[in-house]
């Protein structure tokens, strides 16, 4: 795909230790297509968040991009000076984080932090940034907005903070908004309304979104895409719709079967046995095959399976859903 | 849960351990605090030299060529010999020279680190068994109790220890008989640094506490029954000891200079038992007539002494801190 | 089928006012939060009664008076028919105390990080002066780890691993009603599904009675037979959980469940809900859901409703029988 907002190619991250070099992103390689959400999903240490800030180059050192290429539009931005990278950030690529407050200035109000992000990035005018500023406000549905501009961030409530981040991360009309877990210091009723938010927005301005979190049902309902990261690693990817109704890969699999649903009831809950390896102690062979019940001698000594290797789709020696596997069967 | 997945689990999380080694002292070696601390040419250069004067104090009798209290080794004779040339009268020669009354400055040094470490070591374990008993209490008991004893040590921190030590040096002063003055001195100096100087434990321990007493952990223990000291003394000090260690290393500096300092006042160890102290003021007596090194030796080790142990609590800080991991 | 817990009336108050000298200083009334209000159920024994809500529905609150780790400001507890309040009988409180334990929520702050698992487990037991030898070896096979980690301290295990530590130290004193205060919402899910599975397994082995806490519609229908949905400190509905997706009665209850990502919502769109979560301060009067409540009419704006019985089981809503009939035809 070349015209692809956002391609990523056999991106590694690697941090060196005392004991060994960890490699928390190790060969990720997906695209993003204009207007589209992509998904990724996986569980705590699985390396998400970690490809998310290497895309916006802020990786915590030691941390840092050991392979592979970041393409924005085609234009490669993994290796750009720390100033560039900085005008990238608002510019071309918003951000919005779990936690509202890491993303706003606390000594500033919102009013300023909008406006001076319009000014630094669209060049206009500051009475035209305080008029825009006032009107983003409004999209994203804070009451009052010319009234509250003025605000500070602490004078907000959670669910409210969050769509100022909204309102800041789109401002300045990015081609490309980097979610990571946007919902999941919120309740259940204050999700719905931030999801369907972005939702909106992003569909208005055919701005792509990558949406990173943990939650099966969140990526189910707004992704057009997912990836499934286990171990820093791509066990899955393509359509959702495919991917969680149908998945291919075993931990995928194991994933779904995982997640309680209202409507099973009490019926007893597929579980994934053990827990995921940590970094630097992966085993050989498919990182999930001591977890996984289809796995077999190959999965233990052949080389860890790739997307590039097996069709695309599923990281995985023997997919389960397949065609091949319900040929066989 | 089938034995099978049970099985698997504990597969994974066995091979995920680290190899250790077997031994207590291979493991302690191999620990994340070692790594740091090999890693410091500071720590290492500082506790050296920390661990070489305090050697030096308690083996002062076997290092010491004479006994300075010893009035019979004592040759007036000698008195104001420069470092390492020989005495015109008696042709002694004296590593670091000697002071007015003939006594060898090196053999005072080391007697005086005696005094000043035992001072300072002992000052700040009062102050700290005080301040973090106290601590305790307040962050675990809060309310009135909290208010009383913050607000005395919110009291305490308006007046400059020294001026808090010297307070309670006078009233002790005032109330021995003049027999015991100069046996009691030392324990005064205790007591007076001690008092000075507990407040910043019991304010670290108390944030400390704050933060522990939330924790489920502790919450689990009330559930269970435990009665509030058992919490304290059990659950919640291991907890915020690491602090603690680090003020105690730098409070043990600034004991050890608040010492010097009273000493130096006359307020201090009496002439008959001198600290560094005792002996920096004596020195400088003669500062202006030449003979330096009777102020010299005795401050340059105090100033060793007090810098490494400095730089050992500072490295013992950003060691032990989990946010500059 | 007796209550083991039963809960009356319960109130909790909070007083969050600013400190004496500023309240003087500032001429600021008290302030009092109201985390709880006139809450009563009752538990079964041998089942698990849910509690669920949002932030601030004082979820946490009511567990902690169940277990004695707060006191209520009005109403009472009763466990075993004992209430830990007023009885003085020493020998009966301490026979309720050691029936009642806890699960807590972080399994990272749970386990003090300074022992090891061995004490942790035994701890319990060694607080009432029983004995202990091999207990935690035992308890620790029981929920599926080696007997050999009693010798580890918590900064080997991994999160999934400490919250069964959790669960064997509950089990030390072989208690008959434990509280589970969202034992499973730091956990990925994977591992969210063998504790779950683990705590299934063991009320079933021991005949134990669980109250279980969680902000999780899903996860509650998942293990409870009975389930309360608590609004800003109000019980709103209790049914079976069936019975609750199915038919929910409470325009609150049905807001979660709309709101509630869906495995299967490819691309669903949802009407989001209206306005947050009000100040629990300043409570609005009246049914405390009125200011985001579709179906709200003056009266819901004067009079609290009470919970009374509806269908199998209870709701707190004037209008529950037009909620009901609206879903009915548009299903």
């Amino acid at each position: 795909m070349t015209d692809a907002v956002l391609s990523v190619r056999d991106l590694v991250v690697e941090i060196p230790t005392r004991h060994a070099v960890l490699k928390p992103v190790d060969g990720v390689s997906f695209d993003i297509a204009p207007g589209e959400i992509l998904g990724v999903v996986g569980e705590s240490g699985a390396g998400k968040s970690m490809t998310g800030n290497a895309v916006i180059g802020l990786l915590d050192r030691p941390a840092h991009i050991s392979g592979g290429e970041i393409l924005l539009k085609g234009q490669r931005i993994d290796n750009l000076p720390y100033a560039r990278m900085r005008k990238l950030r608002g510019a071309e690529i918003g951000m919005v984080f779990q936690d509202p407050l890491t993303s706003l200035n606390p000594l500033l109000t919102i009013g300023d932090q909008l406006s001076e992000t319009m000014i630094e990035h669209l060049g206009i005018s500051q009475a035209e940034a305080r008029k825009r500023a006032i009107a983003a406000l409004d999209e994203v549905g804070i009451p009052g907005a010319a009234d509250r501009i003025d605000s500070y961030p602490h004078e907000f409530s959670g669910g409210m903070r969050q769509r100022v981040v909204i309102a800041l991360a789109l401002c300045a009309e990015p081609s490309l908004v980097i979610a990571d877990e946007p919902t999941t210091a919120l309740d259940v009723s204050v999700q719905a309304q931030i999801i369907a938010l972005l939702r909106r927005l992003c569909r208005e301005r055919d701005t792509s979104v990558m949406l990173i979190t943990h939650d099966m049902g969140v990526i189910a309902e707004t992704a057009d895409r997912v990836a499934v990261v286990y171990a820093g690693r791509l066990a899955e990817l393509g359509p959702v719709a495919e991917v969680l109704g149908r998945p291919r890969h075993p931990y995928t699999e194991g994933l779904m079967g995982s997640t309680p649903a209202a409507s099973a009831g009490r019926a007893r809950l597929h579980q994934i046995p053990g827990s995921m390896p940590r970094l630097g102690h992966l085993p050989a062979g498919c990182p999930f095959h001591p977890r996984c019940p289809k796995a077999q001698d190959d999965c233990r000594t052949d080389p860890a399976p790739t997307l590039a290797a097996c069709n695309g789709r599923a990281a995985c020696w023997h997919p389960v859903n397949s065609p091949e596997s319900e040929a066989a069967e | 849960m089938s034995d099978a997945s049970q099985g698997a689990s504990r597969h994974t999380d066995a091979s995920a351990e680290k190899p250790t080694p077997r031994s207590r002292f291979g493991r302690a070696w191999e620990s994340d605090f070692a790594w740091k601390f090999r890693h410091s040419p500071v720590a290492i250069i500082a506790s050296a030299v920390a661990l070489l004067i305090v050697l030096a104090a308690i083996f002062a009798p076997l290092i010491a060529p004479v006994d300075p209290f010893d009035p019979g080794a004592l040759n007036l004779m000698n008195g104001f010999t420069p470092p390492g040339t020989p005495n015109a009268f008696t042709g002694e020669t004296f590593l670091l020279g000697t002071d007015d009354q003939g006594r060898d400055v090196f053999s005072t040094i080391l007697y005086g680190l005696r005094i000043s470490l035992f001072v300072g070591v002992s000052a700040v374990l009062f102050a700290m068994v005080l301040g973090v008993t106290l601590g305790l209490i307040a962050g675990y008991v809060g309310g009135w109790v909290d208010t009383i004893i913050m607000r005395i040590a919110d009291i305490q921190l308006t007046f400059p220890s020294i001026l808090v030590a010297m307070l309670i040096f006078g009233i002790a002063k005032g109330v021995t008989p003049v027999e015991y003055r100069d046996q009691m001195a030392i324990w005064v100096l205790i007591l007076a640094i001690g008092l000075s100087d507990w407040v910043q434990f019991a304010r670290v321990v108390r944030g400390a506490t704050l933060v522990q007493a939330g924790r489920e952990y502790v919450q689990a223990a009330r559930l269970i029954g435990r009665k509030g000291p058992a919490i304290m003394l059990r659950h919640i000090l291991p907890n915020v000891l690491s602090p603690v260690l680090v003020i105690a290393t730098i409070s043990l500096a600034l004991a050890i200079i608040a010492e010097a300092t009273l000493s130096f006042l006359g307020v201090g160890a009496p002439p008959t038992q001198p600290s560094l102290g005792t002996l920096i003021r004596i020195g400088q007596g003669f500062l202006f007539s030449g003979e330096w090194w009777i102020l010299f030796f005795p401050a340059l080790t105090l100033l060793a002494l007090a810098l490494s142990v400095n730089l050992l609590g500072d490295w013992l800080r950003d060691a032990l801190n989990p946010r500059l991991k | 089928m007796t209550a083991i817990v039963t809960v009356k009336n319960l109130t909790r108050r909070f007083d969050v006012s600013k400190p004496w000298l500023n309240r003087v200083i500032e001429r600021l009334p008290k302030r009092k939060l109201v985390a709880v209000s006139d809450v009563s159920f009752d538990i079964e024994e041998g089942t698990t009664y849910a509690l669920v809500g949002e932030s601030g529905s004082g979820k946490s609150t009511i567990g902690k008076m169940l277990v004695g780790l707060l006191d209520p400001s009005e109403g009472a507890v009763e466990i075993e028919g004992v209430n830990l309040d007023t009885e003085t009988d020493r020998a009966r409180i301490d026979k309720v105390r050691s029936d009642i334990q806890m699960i807590f929520q972080d399994p990272y702050a749970s386990l003090n990080p300074r022992w090891k698992v061995r004490d942790i487990i035994a701890e319990p037991v060694a607080a009432r002066g029983g004995k202990t030898q091999g207990l935690a070896e035992r308890l620790l096979e029981q929920v599926g780890l080696s007997a050999d980690d009693a010798g580890k301290f918590p900064h080997e295990f991994s999160g999934g691993q400490r919250q069964r530590i959790c669960i064997a130290r509950a089990l030390a004193s072989e208690p008959k009603f434990i509280v589970c205060d969202e034992p499973t919402s730091a956990l990925d899910v994977s591992v969210q599904a063998q504790v779950l599975n683990l705590m299934s397994d063991l009320k079933d082995d021991y005949g134990l009675t669980y109250l279980f806490i969680s902000h999780d519609l899903t996860v509650v229908s998942h293990m409870a037979d009975t389930v309360g949905v608590l609004y800003l400190g109000r019980l709103v509905e209790e049914a079976a959980p069936g019975d609750l997706n199915a038919r929910p009665a409470h325009p609150y209850t049905q807001m979660l469940l709309d709101a509630a990502p869906q495995l299967d919502g490819f691309g669903r769109e949802v009407d989001p809900p209206k306005g947050e979560i009000p100040d629990p301060i300043n409570p609005p009067p009246g049914c405390a859901y009125n200011p985001r409540c579709p179906f709200v009419v003056d009266r819901c704006r004067e009079e609290r409703p009470q919970l009374r019985p509806f269908g199998a089981g209870r709701v707190a809503c004037h209008r529950a029988e037009e909620v009901v009939a609206r879903m009915d035809k548009a299903s």
